[in-house]
């Protein structure tokens, strides 16, 4: 259960540490400008992130496959087909 | 390296740069002495940060004091134009400077500056008629010859027939006697040469013999420079009367005759003397040439500098031309627009400027109050100018009003991104322009072109474009049509073989096929999908809906900044809160239940009304929360997604029908309260507008000014003049406008999906039809077709997918910004701050 967020939290990590803790090493006379981008990046990156994570986590429908690919991906991804498969939910 | 370029971004353009609102600015009034009046303002151009008011608007351009001067410049650059125009005729080009001006020359210099010139330009002019002269001699001499060596087979015809007694005739003096022909030898063009025929034929009465040859080479014509094909002609006569006659003839066809003698010796003897006598002004053309193009190489280098120095002055005297006369203390006096920022640095330069010249009396600045409107300053560097450039050309921000340009340094990018999103088209548009901001320095001396000025302008936004859109190609997991498999796919086969084997397609189940979620980006499986479009539909519509109204909300808060700082606290209630309510209650209610949609149904789940079958539709749902109406569900799933969505509904909508009153009618009514209120209590305004500042320079003489200027009433309060109709009828239409445009703005936010659809389906075109069919060629022909045809994508890729899609998608984006998010709260009814700058106007002319 915990290994399945761990990927959500790292990545929420990486855009809050670029959006919240960046901007205060920001120096020089544009600081104004970059504390501006570097914010308006993480919110709207992670966000992005976000919609196409949320979208993922719960399928309504699965991809439609034809024969070729199917076997191809089985091989090459190793997910062998056998004669008999156990269905795992 | 590129340690240093950001350290380069972080120093841009000096202290406090921050565009968020435009720069504060003064307006300051300048008495100038006459005798110091030309190099304090040459000295102001250079430093290139005040904007004069021209204070003699009503006065025609021949009336005002300095017209003089300026005539006396326009003279010298029309003397400058036409020894450019003689140096372009020999094919030397004179390039004009971009940077590294020469100063404005001070009055003394300027009689110089004219004799100079003067003396230039008739050098030029005596060069040009010399060159004409010789180069006619050169022609006339070239075409004797011609003639002279052609006619030989006329006169050997002729000769068979009794003419070598006519030895002493020459066209001048032929002998008449016994019937011998006179003859007439020259050179005609040859479109006039029928025409002249004819013309001797009527004179003569068909007494003449015209014999002619062409002269197969074309001939420089010396005053004009064209080529002009010529011909060769004799005319045999008999009779002195037709000779003159025939002469006249020739003199008004523009014939040239030649002498020509009749016998063989004397014209072999005259063609070897013509023959040295051409050698010998070849000689002297090829010096003189030399000669000239040492002089006008010499001028050609000067030229630049002159052309720039003579533009200072004509800009310093226009300058001048905007101050008042004020005869009574015998100065000049100005109104210039100065950023608050830069006043001591003026000052500072006025009274450097005195004490150079050493006037008795020194330059007065003093800073007004004023009501007026003031221009928009925005302190940009090179990476905020583009995307300044960008919201300007929309409308000028209002002074001091909310700069939208701070946020689009990133949003722009973002949303084109979105549109954009490819990982390999992005590579292409971030490599071009990571390649123009690495090379800055020597690119921005290029000049190629008014689209290549455009395209380096905007290298800055080229290069983040191409950035986000690496990062989003990363996400949708498109990288010219296929996906990366980074993290492994997360959905699995189960079906045995024999399922395989016997169905051509499969399709996977996402209640037992799934596990977890792949981490970054969607999954590379759906690349391969027939059914991938319906999949990425729904999550691209949602993603642009979530991120239009953001947008939007956030263009709406904006306007709370607006009200704030411009003291308008009353519009918070009574405008942003109907507002931003309206768009939330309904449009973020949307996002909401996207968001709620997303985590509620689930292929895991065991409760069945939480399976996908049952899954609402987002946006039917929305409708029947406007109509109030209700759905009959499939069997045995719920009729809404959570308990009490009904009645939240119903709640979230009549708040928002309410906001709508609220707006139509809260502004208007607080104003017709104000004015009951204010027109019971006789609120004293204050006639006294002005106070003035006066700011002493140097310390050298203390002068005191109290001028108590009564400037013009502009109104402190706008409403004060509007009549109560216009702020009704105002309100109404910016109600009707607001509630219209919740709704087709936030339905124009899905462009943002269309827009991706076609790039991610063109993309995939590109590669099925094109790349794909030159990989699967074999044997050798495959070889040679796969280069070629690798050729043919990568044309069309850059061509179309690049070009046509990146040009469609920033269009697109731009109008994002400019209609849904700007309208919010922008107001954009300010006008630019042009500051009197002689770099500005050099490099702007020469632009042109």
């Amino acid at each position: 259960m915990n290994s399945a967020w761990l990927p959500p939290i790292i990545i929420t990590c990486i855009w809050a540490f670029i959006g919240i803790i960046c901007p205060f090493f920001a120096r020089g006379p544009n600081r104004g400008v970059t504390q501006c981008c570097l914010m308006l990046t993480a919110v709207t990156c992670w966000l992005f992130w976000l919609c196409c994570y949320m979208t993922q986590m719960n399928p309504l429908i699965g991809p439609k496959l034809s024969m070729n690919e199917i076997m191809i991906m089985a091989r090459e991804w190793g997910n062998e087909i056998k004669d008999s498969m156990d269905v795992v939910v | 390296m590129w340690c240093r370029k950001l350290k380069d971004l972080a120093c841009g353009a000096g202290p406090h740069d921050n565009i968020f609102r435009s720069e504060k600015m003064s307006l300051a009034q300048m008495y100038l002495q006459p005798e110091a009046s030309y190099e304090t303002i040459a000295a102001l151009g250079e430093l290139g940060c005040v904007q004069f008011r021209d204070l003699n608007e009503g006065v025609s351009a021949v009336q005002r004091k300095f017209v003089n001067e300026v005539r006396r410049c326009d003279e010298l650059e029309r003397k400058i134009r036409y020894a450019t125009n003689e140096l372009a005729k020999d094919g030397l080009k004179v390039v004009d400077l971009i940077d590294d001006f020469p100063p404005a020359p001070k009055p003394k210099e300027i009689a110089e500056l004219e004799s100079l010139l003067e003396k230039t330009e008739t050098e030029i002019m005596e060069l040009a008629a010399n060159n004409v002269s010789l180069q006619t001699n050169h022609l006339e001499l070239s075409e004797m010859i011609q003639v002279l060596e052609r006619t030989e087979q006329f006169f050997s015809e002729q000769e068979s027939t009794n003419f070598d007694l006519n030895k002493r005739g020459t066209h001048r003096d032929p002998e008449q006697a016994d019937g011998r022909l006179g003859f007439v030898a020259g050179v005609i063009r040859r479109e006039r040469q029928y025409a002249f025929e004819r013309m001797l034929w009527r004179i003569s009465r068909g007494n003449v013999l015209v014999r002619r040859t062409d002269m197969e080479a074309p001939v420089k014509d010396p005053r004009t420079g064209d080529m002009v094909l010529k011909s060769i002609f004799v005319v045999f006569f008999q009779g002195d009367q037709l000779q003159s006659r025939i002469r006249k003839v020739c003199q008004g066809f523009h014939a040239t005759m030649y002498p020509c003698p009749s016998a063989h010796q004397d014209r072999v003897d005259m063609i070897k003397s013509v023959h040295v006598r051409i050698e010998d002004l070849k000689v002297i053309i090829s010096q003189t040439e030399d000669h000239r193009t040492c002089v006008l190489k010499a001028i050609m280098k000067q030229l630049p500098n002159w052309s720039a120095m003579v533009k200072k002055m004509k800009a310093i005297y226009h300058t001048l031309n905007m101050f008042n006369v004020d005869f009574g203390s015998k100065c000049l006096i100005g109104e210039c627009w100065v950023p608050k920022k830069e006043l001591e640095e003026v000052e500072a330069l006025l009274a450097d400027t005195s004490a150079t010249l050493g006037s008795t009396v020194p330059t007065i600045f003093n800073v007004l109050d004023t009501q007026k409107d003031p221009p928009t300053y925005f302190r940009t560097n090179k990476f905020t100018y583009g995307f300044q450039v960008l919201i300007d050309a929309y409308g000028i921000a209002k002074y001091r009003e909310v700069n939208p340009g701070l946020y689009t340094c990133i949003s722009f990018p973002f949303l084109f991104a979105v549109m954009f999103g490819d990982m390999g088209h992005g590579c292409i548009v971030f490599i071009l322009g990571l390649w123009m901001v690495l090379d800055e320095k020597r690119l921005c001396k290029k000049r190629a072109g008014e689209i290549w000025k455009i395209l380096f302008g905007g290298r800055y936004i080229i290069m983040l474009m191409g950035i986000f859109a690496i990062y989003t190609g990363f996400i949708y997991n498109d990288c010219f049509s296929k996906s990366f498999n980074i993290f492994g796919t997360h959905w699995r086969m189960q079906y045995n073989r024999t399922t395989v084997l016997t169905n051509p397609t499969l399709q996977l189940n996402p209640a037992t096929d799934t596990r977890g979620t792949y981490p970054m980006g969607i999954d590379p499986i759906w690349q391969s999908a027939s059914n991938k479009i319906i999949f990425l539909n729904t999550y691209k519509m949602k993603l642009s809906i979530i991120f239009g109204v953001l947008h939007m909300v956030f263009g709406v808060c904006l306007s709370v900044e607006n009200f704030v700082y411009f003291k308008k606290y009353a519009y918070i209630p009574l405008q942003f809160v109907p507002q931003v309510l309206f768009l939330l209650l309904l449009f973020g209610y949307m996002v909401f239940m996207m968001f709620y949609k997303w985590v509620q149904y689930s292929p895991h789940y065991e409760h069945f009304a939480d399976s996908p079958g049952c899954a609402p539709s987002v946006l039917i749902m929305f409708i029947d929360m406007i109509l109030m109406k209700n759905e009959v569900p499939t069997p045995g799933c719920m009729p809404t997604m959570f308990p009490v969505q009904r009645e939240l509904e119903t709640i979230l909508f009549v708040v928002a029908i309410i906001c709508i009153p609220w707006i139509l009618l809260g502004m208007p009514l607080w104003i017709m309260c104000k004015r009951k209120y204010q027109a019971k209590h006789h609120v004293e305004r204050n006639h006294m507008d002005v106070i003035m500042e006066t700011i002493e320079i140097k310390g050298k003489e203390v002068i005191i000014n109290e001028v108590n200027e009564t400037h013009k009433h502009e109104q402190h309060d706008e409403e004060e003049e509007e009549p109560m109709s216009e702020i009704w009828i105002h309100q109404a239409i910016h109600t009707v406008e607001y509630i219209l445009s919740t709704i087709s703005h936030t339905a124009s936010y899905l462009r943002l999906w269309a827009l991706s659809l076609a790039h991610a389906e063109l993309s995939e075109v590109l590669w099925t039809m094109v790349l794909s069919e030159g990989l699967q060629m074999k044997g050798y022909v495959g070889i040679i077709g796969v280069f070629i045809i690798f050729a043919i994508w990568v044309f069309f890729t850059i061509a179309i997918m690049v070009m046509m899609e990146g040009l469609s998608a920033f269009l697109h984006t731009l109008r994002l910004h400019w209609v849904e998010f700007m309208s919010k709260f922008y107001v954009g009814t300010g006008y630019e701050f042009q500051p009197f700058s002689f770099n500005a106007l050099l490099t702007a002319d020469e632009d042109d």
